[in-house]
């Protein structure tokens, strides 16, 4: 077996294992456990991709293999890696262990649970690791569908409703992606030749442009919902309110990465005359994103509701780069979603924890925290210093990739965007200070709290595990930054060819 | 003897039974009237597939082989109904089709 | 070449100072954390010292000026191929010169909160926040590129957020704290456009390429526009705003005054002594590119300064929370040494506002901090900010008296305390320049003796107030660094400036000018007289005063209401008029949208779903129905 199924195999035998355990702890243990192996399998395998590179190996994708599994159709196991695909990889992997951290005291049904929240990090390992368009809408489906229950079981408020909400929007989506990879793959002969999902062969063909036009912004909006994409994001705030701990930190941290990255994988890379074309209506819209997600998340009350806006800012920022479709943005792009990915996974980890402990998210009822729980509080500073793009953090790094890049943009409409999109960081100051002067700050608002316990083990590994990443990236961002750069070339060069043409 | 007498007119009693039974099955309340509507409409067929295994295929026995068929099915069917039909007075003390509506939207 | 690669320590220490005592708070002891903070200081302090002495005095024989050394860089990131971002330490006359100032007021200010917050809560997390602080501010001067730069501004943007909010318990300074933040945020959205614009014209970050006189940059300029004005123009004049931003300088001086409920030594550290000067620093080191390419935005510069000196040294006169007035003077020597830039040339003589702007630079540094642990003094002994509660107290606290009367005499120009050369300096440049701002500049020093004599009297003098408590003098940690810069306040004026720090590294010769000198050390001296007279003794002067001139007096007094007009913009206008709405549009009718979908599915279901009635003999019907009707149908179009 090739070292890349493991990521898939990984998950797979650690819910083999789960159904055998007889309690909690046994679950949680097995479930740590395996996602332990796939964070180190997940460390060895940046390590292992930059002694690839480092040996001087070009390929666009490395370890890569192929295996056909449904002949008549043309479909085939394909995987392999690049520089983005492991950081993403990693960040995913880091996400979901420090998930099972935070959700270290689910007692309804911890099996299922465990289970389901496992088979969706298949999905998304597995939809990372394919390089065929069949294999990977079934990896991005496989990751979705457990979302339904996970939310509609395990969540709070008002969760059928949410769970619903979410689960029929992303389908919808989906309905949208899958006609677009149809597409693609009808069109996929167009040089000669057989038809195929597998996306390095498809990249070497013109797809006819009448065709592009239809089904670029297909594909786009398709993975733009699940990124958050204005005016479909409503999902998400209703979405991540009622969904337990780890499934917001995977959501956000994790899924809706799936949408930047299958946005430019697979909508730009493949199709790149008409993302050249059609650029200016989606800039618009995620440029409406960014700056109207922060504003809607001042005015919120939820503290999920705040970072579920802040979400759609920030996610929006990650499409927005895309668009502008130089290397330099790309890399920020990349950059935003991982760090926005370990940011959030961070934020919604803390507010689980602060939530169970004074079962509420309300920040009017909330006050005086710092005193209370100090460790948690330090951490929910750092991570909103993280969000508002404090620099030695990893947002302020990726922020500004994305703004020089943008700006580096031949054209005014392009350059007056991207100030506009700038502006959002002042607005994203204020929605976090407010939090923070309101929650952490000032006297304690509640005589119960102080009776409140500070941070478990098991929370500070989840939060000190995310808090490290962040730093990490944020004080040496080289190394990432190459390792993704290099990774830019094939898709900026297809963009550049739309250019000329 | 039987020569003389055309297919048409089994074919005119047999339609005649069918539509008695399709009128019945549509209009009869009780359960026990709706089984019995049925089965003349199995019936009707039966008197189709003899004639026309008569008529039409004389060497031939499928046609009687059916009917046979139907009938020992029919009479099964009759038993499995008439159970259904009492566990439903049983639930609700009379056998009034109307009234068994459970299976709606 | 000397070998200056041991400045990387200068950073390195008081980071890894932060992260020490910041990791352990809670397991160490406080007062342990407070020492080790002050010893690593003293040491930071000491390189400092060294590095000025290396650079200033034992330069390689036979160059003639100060030249730009980069002892230190590494490459943080790549933006494009030829965009990059280096870490690293950029030493010239400024730099070594700022490099002086923040260590030796912040080494005093590590030494008074030894004494100052003895026994408060969170002593530890004061030490790790101010050796934050300190790494930060270290590397804002030291930044070779623009960038780095800005990372160091945001970094220092930050320590002082948290140390505003340091009582976080109290929501006046939590709000300040808040207020501080949002604001210069927004003032640095200005520099990062400004530095997007910059960089996309000159490709580089670099200060050495950007402010090469010889370099692309200046002689080359660009002739891109945006809105019918030269697109470097807008570049610096957003880069000034990031400044003003930072230094309070009018309109967006706000911030400043809230910010004075942190604790004492953090105002007299980062809010008087090196903070609020970055924007002056950050206009110096760019100054090449506002001479030679962009005089516009260096008029701009002149303005502002010369504007909020005045409207700041107007509010201070009615202030009466001694910090207050203690800010907004602090706003209003900014604002000299903005206009000192904004006059200046370049070059030998003709940069004669820029060295004067450094030299105010330093001296102010030293009078201002002392003035502020000189007050936190007074507020240490007797519990309140308010003069209004305060008088008499040189019995009961004669070393504070004493150093907080020189520091009064230094900032009201008096020969030969050190502010009266360098604002010499300055009001003989904008005299050179510029006419009208010379009387501003002339009318402010008036206005600055008296109203810091009006605290002066006020506190020290006058009515002997009742005190619940004998207030008594501070401890030896709080006192020595008073006498220190008391000291500094004295002599720093002597030191040649002019020899040492200026505009192109070269030296030039000083002349005083005795036309502006005598003048403006009489205006200094009427305004104390008019203080003398008003607050030496409890009179009813200043009180009948405030009645004759009642609106001039209450506009003062609320500081012109701007803190009105921007709470009117935040609250009313962007939280009620554009916030609100933008939530209120989502959940009504983006999200209304998306339910909407699901809604009319739901009511076609609902309109369809009595076909499914349960009802066997009507499904009977419709079945035999359609047999039927499909029957004839098929007859009907096959046999015609």
């Amino acid at each position: 077996m090739d070292f890349l199924t493991l990521f898939v195999v990984v998950p797979v035998l650690t819910i083999f294992a789960i159904v055998f355990t007889k309690n909690m702890k046994q679950t949680r243990l097995v479930s740590a456990i395996g996602m332990g192996v796939q964070l180190i399998l997940a460390i060895a395998l940046v390590f292992m991709y930059l002694a690839e590179r480092e040996a001087g190996n070009t390929a666009e994708m490395v370890f890569s293999h192929s295996y056909v599994w449904f002949e008549s159709l043309n479909i085939q196991y394909i995987i392999g890696v690049d520089g983005i695909s492991v950081a993403m990889i990693l960040l995913a992997a880091i996400v979901v262990l420090t998930g099972i951290f935070a959700s270290w005291q689910v007692d309804f049904l911890p099996r299922e649970f465990f289970i389901s929240l496992i088979f969706l990090s298949a999905g998304v390992f597995g939809f990372f690791i394919s390089l065929d368009l069949f294999t990977m809408f079934l990896f991005y489906e496989v990751a979705v569908i457990p979302m339904y229950l996970l939310i509609g079981i395990w969540g709070t408020g008002p969760k059928e409703y949410s769970a619903m909400k979410l689960t029929l929007m992303l389908m919808g989506a989906s309905a949208l992606l899958l006609v677009g990879l149809l597409g693609i793959y009808f069109n996929s002969n167009a040089g000669g030749g057989d038809l195929t999902f597998n996306i390095l062969e498809i990249a070497k063909v013109n797809i006819p442009m009448s065709a592009q036009r239809m089904f670029f912004p297909m594909t786009f909006i398709g993975f733009g919902v699940l990124g958050a994409l204005f005016p479909f994001h409503t999902w998400s705030p209703d979405g991540h309110a009622s969904a337990p701990t780890a499934v917001s930190m995977l959501h956000a941290g994790v899924l809706m990465k799936l949408g930047g990255y299958g946005a430019f994988r697979v909508a730009m890379y493949l199709m790149p005359d008409a993302a050249q074309e059609m650029a200016w209506i989606f800039l618009i819209l995620t440029g409406i994103s960014v700056v109207y997600g922060a504003f809607g998340a001042i005015f919120q009350k939820d503290l999920k509701y705040i970072n579920a806006y802040s979400s759609v800012s920030h996610c929006g920022l990650v499409l927005f780069a895309i668009l502008m479709m130089n290397k330099t943005a790309l890399n920020g792009a990349i950059l935003q979603m991982i760090s926005h990915g370990l940011m959030t996974a961070l934020f919604f980890a803390l507010i689980g924890m602060i939530y169970g402990r004074t079962h509420t998210r309300m920040i009017n009822q909330l006050g005086g925290l710092m005193k209370i729980m100090p460790v948690l509080s330090v951490s929910y500073v750092i991570a909103g210093l993280a969000s508002l793009g404090l620099p030695g953090l990893s947002g302020f790094i990726a922020e500004m990739t994305i703004f020089f890049g943008a700006f580096q943009h031949p054209d005014v409409f392009h350059r007056v965007l991207t100030i506009t999109a700038a502006a959002s960081i002042v607005i994203t100051a204020v929605y976090i200070l407010r939090v923070v002067g309101q929650i952490l700050y000032g006297p304690v608002t509640n005589e119960h709290y102080l009776k409140l316990d500070d941070a478990h083990w098991y929370e500070r590994v989840s939060t000190g595990v995310l808090i490290v990443a962040i730093a990490g990236i944020g004080i040496a961002p080289l190394w990432l930054s190459d390792m993704i750069n290099d990774s830019l070339n094939p898709i900026v060069h297809q963009l550049m060819q739309a250019i000329v043409k | 003897m039987l020569s003389e007498i055309p297919l048409s007119y089994f074919l005119v009693v047999s339609t005649l039974m069918f539509f008695i039974g399709i009128y019945g099955f549509l209009t009869r309340k009780n359960l026990i009237t709706i089984l019995m509507a049925v089965e003349l409409i199995l019936n009707s067929v039966n008197i189709n597939f003899v004639a026309f295994n008569r008529y039409l295929f004389p060497n031939q026995l499928e046609g009687h082989f059916f009917s046979l068929f139907i009938i020992a099915v029919a009479a099964a069917e009759a038993a499995v109904a008439i159970a259904i039909i009492i566990s439903v007075y049983r639930r609700y003390s009379n056998i009034d089709v109307e009234r068994v509506d459970t299976m709606k939207y | 070449m000397i070998d200056f690669s041991y400045t990387v320590l200068i950073l390195l220490i008081p980071l890894f100072m932060f992260l020490l005592i910041g990791l352990t708070s809670g397991k160490m002891k406080p007062a342990l954390s407070g020492y080790i903070g002050t010893l690593a200081m003293s040491v930071v302090t000491l390189l400092s010292y060294y590095t000025a002495y290396q650079y200033f005095f034992n330069r390689p024989a036979g160059t003639e000026i100060f030249e730009k050394i980069v002892p230190f860089h590494t490459v943080w990131v790549h933006f494009t191929d030829t965009l990059y971002v280096d870490l690293g330490v950029l030493l010239d006359p400024i730099s070594v010169m700022m490099l002086v100032v923040i260590t030796t007021v912040s080494l005093m200010v590590h030494i008074y909160s030894i004494g100052y917050m003895h026994g408060e809560k969170g002593y530890s997390r004061f030490y790790a926040f101010l050796s934050l602080f300190s790494f930060s501010m270290l590397g804002l001067v030291v930044a070779t590129n623009i960038f780095q730069m800005y990372m160091f501004w945001e970094l220092v943007g930050v320590s002082s957020y948290l140390l505003i909010s340091f009582y976080y318990e109290k929501p006046t300074a939590v709000s300040a704290g808040k207020k501080a933040f949002i604001v210069t945020r927004f003032a640095d959205l200005g520099f990062l456009i400004g530095i997007l614009i910059l960089s996309y014209i000159s490709g580089t970050f670099n200060f050495v390429e950007l402010t090469d006189p010889q370099g692309a940059l200046i002689t080359q300029g660009t002739s891109l526009t945006f809105m019918g004005i030269s697109a470097l123009t807008w570049a610096l004049t957003l880069i000034f705003m990031g400044g003003a931003g930072k230094s309070a300088m009018f309109p967006l001086h706000i911030w400043l005054p809230d910010a004075m409920e942190g604790p004492t030594p953090v105002s007299a550290l980062i809010h008087a002594a090196t903070m609020v000067v970055a924007g002056v620093y950050l206009v110096a080191r760019l100054f090449p590119i506002y001479y030679f390419v962009v005089p516009d935005a260096l008029t701009i510069v002149a303005y502002v300064g010369g504007f909020t000196s005045l409207f700041a040294a107007v509010i201070a006169c009615t202030q009466t929370d001694i910090k207050r007035v203690l800010a907004f003077s602090t706003m209003s020597q900014i604002g000299y040494m903005m206009l000192a830039l904004g006059v200046s040339g370049y070059g030998g003589e003709h940069g004669l506002g820029y060295m004067a702007s450094m030299f105010h630079l330093f001296t102010h540094a030293m009078f201002k901090a002392l003035l502020f642990l000189g007050a936190g003094a007074i507020i240490h002994a007797v519990h309140t900010n308010d003069m209004n509660h305060m008088g008499g107290l040189r019995k009961y606290l004669p070393i504070t008296h004493i150093t907080f009367l020189i520091a009064t005499l230094t900032i009201s120009g008096m020969p030969p305390f050190s502010a009266y050369f360098s604002k010499d300096e300055i009001l003989v440049a904008a005299f050179e320049h510029d006419k009208f701002l010379f009387f501003i500049e002339y009318a402010v020093s008036g206005i600055t003796a008296f109203y810091m004599f009006r605290l002066y009297f006020n506190v020290f003098w006058g009515k002997s107030t009742h005190y619940h408590h004998t207030p008594h003098e501070s401890p030896l940690t709080m006192t020595v660094p008073l006498m220190i810069l008391a000291v500094a306040s004295m002599f720093t004026g002597f030191i040649p400036f002019n020899d040492l720090v200026t505009s192109n590294g070269a030296a030039f010769e000083l002349h005083t000018d005795w036309s502006v000198a005598i003048p403006s050390v009489a205006i200094g001296l009427v305004g104390i007289a008019v203080a003398w007279i008003f607050y030496k003794k409890q009179s009813a002067i200043p009180d009948k005063l405030a009645v004759t001139f009642k609106y001039p007096y209450k506009w003062s007094f609320n500081k012109f209401y701007i803190d009105e007009v921007y709470l009117f913009v935040t609250k009313k206008i962007i939280f009620n008029r554009i916030s609100a709405p933008v939530a209120w549009f989502d959940r009504h009718v983006v999200d209304a949208s998306m339910n909407g979908i699901s809604w009319v599915t739901n009511a076609i279901s609902d309109q369809i779903k009595g076909l499914q009635s349960g009802q066997l003999q009507k499904y009977g019907f419709v079945f035999v129905s359609g047999v039927l009707i499909l029957t004839f149908a098929f007859v009907y179009f096959l046999f015609n």
